[in-house]
């Protein structure tokens, strides 16, 4: 999926806060300022580091405002002392962290930044095997057979058709599903989980794999079939 | 997108014709009114005005006017609705006009006491296991006719109960409610239904959602589903056990593997809450004269306060988690019957067990075959349990005046209207005698 890519610049960038990024489950492009007119267009949203330099991050963000996929939320990064100097910055990122951080605090600051955007906004049909969801009207079926879901059940299943075969953490399918209106913790995935694999039916519940002490994942990798 | 945007695009999608609004008045007993797909938007944003005082125990003083809320989360078909036009549900909160929360509404009773033991960092999750009866007909004239001679997990071929069973069963799952097991209960024509667990407020509704479906389903066949809490005499009553834990963050606070038993101190103070309050709550889990009829010595029901961990007839059973797995660390609390309003009955768990921990309670020693120490009892009838309730300050700060005094005087006239009948055991025993 091209719109669950998240940008990061420059290509430098701290490869541990990347790895954190990458379990959570986005997809990651590393790429420099200079290479922005070459860069993917469809964007979950846009990761800048100004380590090097406050002005330096600033102008690669005015960049990418500049690029067709100007209205992509950008996270900023910066020295502690560059933060005073943000002030008077305007609209060229929407949110910022302070180095150094955490995956999980970006991880928090980005699900809030692209909350309603990203895997289910932009392509209406999403197929995998028997499964088809139609992210327009919000309906899904398997076989053919139309599910009757209520909304959060809908949100996991189409977010985890979006990625299929791809493993995802209780936590991370908590914030990127959930986002901050959730309570009863991880405990809440495995619930939900469990109401979409009995609506699926005995013949398809498998299709939700539970990926032992990890996570869970729609469908097998290929080789593995 | 947001909910109520799925729950109206849903409704389009679907050629949905009606939408069932569902609340529960203060016995439990489920309520809805239908809306047409036009009425829904406005009654997502602004709620339905509805006059309360014919239902029990919303009447008050004052006001009659309140406002039912639909929660766009419980947005659900009903699979079994679905005749020519699909019908869907939403549950309800209710609320006064001003949009604050009505006192008079179970769902937000439960609601407030998960708030706050949420506030203390504590999720409660519950299981019930549902027992009923599969009855030829309720018509009060005669005694329930059961269905089958069948008994405690047997397996049985052609036997119309037991595939009514596995047929709600499947509807269950079809609407999201995944079943642990079901099976053949002990008595004849008794069936119970295992739910996995959920948050206690989802799993009320779930339970109300229940019922539903297996009266539902076996109204189709021409026969009643019973959830009656001693509908025949010499054999089992229907419970609700109820599998409770509490959980912190990701770990279960109930489990902790240097313990004999497995328990916590946070498990053991939240038992002992259960059991020190239980007389005063049982009025809420056994809320009918005749789930008394069940809570006596013989049928594996709980007649006296304590806990066990194998002993059946105890209060409290805490079930043998498997092997290493301390997620599955868990009490049950074994006095709630099936016919229950599961909001006040979770509530008063939750409550109870909250005291518990909040007070340091102490547990009592386990009760085993030998126990020399003479029990508690519970409460003998439905009028002793009205009397502890009435006093109980526990079940004023949880259920609210509102609730504790409409229920009071409810159930003494419920008590009234008992004690004025002649029972036939009277005639069978008097007449030729005296």
């Amino acid at each position: 999926m091209p719109d669950d890519l998240l940008l990061c610049l420059p290509a430098t960038i701290d490869p541990s806060l990347l790895l954190g990024l990458s379990q959570a489950g986005y997809r990651l492009e590393q790429i420099d300022a200079e290479q922005l007119d070459a860069a993917p267009k469809q964007l979950l949203a846009a990761l800048v580091s100004a380590r090097g330099g406050l002005s330096a991050g600033l102008e690669t963000c005015r960049k990418i405002r500049a690029t067709a996929e100007g209205t992509v939320p950008i996270l900023l990064l910066v020295n502690q002392v560059d933060a005073s100097s943000l002030e008077h910055t305007g609209e060229v990122f929407d949110d910022f962290a302070i180095l150094p951080t955490s995956a999980s605090e970006l991880i928090v600051r980005l699900s809030k930044l692209t909350f309603g955007r990203g895997a289910s906004s932009k392509s209406t049909l999403v197929t995998y095997g028997p499964l088809k969801i139609n992210t327009e009207t919000y309906q899904a079926a398997i076989d053919g057979r139309v599910l009757d879901l209520t909304y959060m059940e809908y949100e996991l299943l189409s977010f985890l058709a979006s990625n299929p075969t791809k493993v995802f953490t209780r936590e991370a399918l908590l914030s990127r599903v959930w986002g901050y209106e959730y309570y009863g913790g991880a405990r809440t995935v495995d619930v939900h989980i469990r109401r979409l694999r009995a609506k699926l039916g005995e013949e398809h519940a498998s299709l939700i794999e539970t990926i032992r002490s990890v996570g869970y994942r729609l469908g097998q990798p290929s080789w593995a079939t | 997108m947001s909910q109520n945007d799925y729950v109206l695009r849903t409704v389009e999608e679907r050629g949905i014709g009606f939408i069932q609004l569902w609340f529960t008045d203060v016995l439990g007993t489920p309520k809805a009114f239908h809306i047409t797909p036009q009425e829904l938007e406005n009654a997502l944003e602004e709620g339905m005005t509805f006059d309360g005082s014919a239902i029990d125990g919303f009447s008050r003083m004052q006001e009659a006017d309140v406002l039912a809320r639909p929660d766009p989360s419980t947005f659900q078909v009903l699979p079994y609705e679905g005749t020519g036009s699909e019908i869907a549900r939403v549950v309800c909160d209710i609320s006064n006009l001003d949009g604050s929360p009505f006192e008079g509404c179970p769902r937000h009773t439960l609601r407030r006491v998960a708030g706050q033991a949420r506030s203390e960092g504590y999720t409660f999750f519950v299981a019930p296991e549902i027992e009923y009866f599969y009855f030829a007909s309720a018509d009060p004239s005669m005694t329930p006719k059961p269905l089958d001679r069948g008994g405690y997990f047997d397996l049985s071929v052609g036997d119309p109960a037991s595939a009514l069973r596995r047929r709600s069963v499947k509807m269950l799952e079809e609407m999201g409610i995944p079943v642990e097991h079901a099976q053949h209960e002990d008595a004849p024509s008794q069936h119970e239904v295992d739910l996995r667990y959920t948050d206690v407020l989802t799993m009320a509704d779930t339970v109300m959602t229940t019922r539903l479906v297996l009266k539902a389903l076996a109204s189709e066949q021409g026969l009643v589903a019973s959830f009656m809490p001693k509908p025949l005499a010499g054999v089992q009553g229907s419970g609700m056990h109820t599998h409770c834990s509490l959980w912190k963050d990701e770990s279960n606070a109930f489990a902790d593997p240097e313990d004999e038993a497995g328990l916590s101190s946070t498990a053991r103070s939240f038992m002992a809450g259960l059991l020190v309050h239980a007389p005063e709550i049982t009025a809420i889990t056994n809320q009918w004269v005749n789930s008394y009829k069940r809570l006596v010595p013989g049928h594996e029901a709980p007649v006296n306060i304590g806990w066990a961990r194998s002993n059946r007839s105890s209060l409290v059973r805490v079930p043998v988690a498997k092997h290493g797995r301390l997620e599955s660390t868990r009490l049950e609390y074994r006095a709630p019957d099936s016919a229950c309003n599961p909001y006040l009955t979770f509530a008063m768990m939750l409550a109870a067990g909250l005291k518990g921990i909040e007070g340091n309670y102490v547990l009592d020693d386990e009760l085993t075959s030998t126990s020399a120490v003479r029990q508690r009892p519970l409460p003998n009838n439905l009028n002793d349990a009205v009397d502890l309730l009435e006093n109980s300050t526990l079940a004023r700060a949880t259920l609210g005046d509102h609730v504790v005094e409409w229920f009071v005087k409810n159930k003494r006239s419920e008590w009234a209207a008992y004690k004025s009948e002649i029972t036939q055991f009277e005639l069978n025993r008097y007449l030729p005698v005296l």
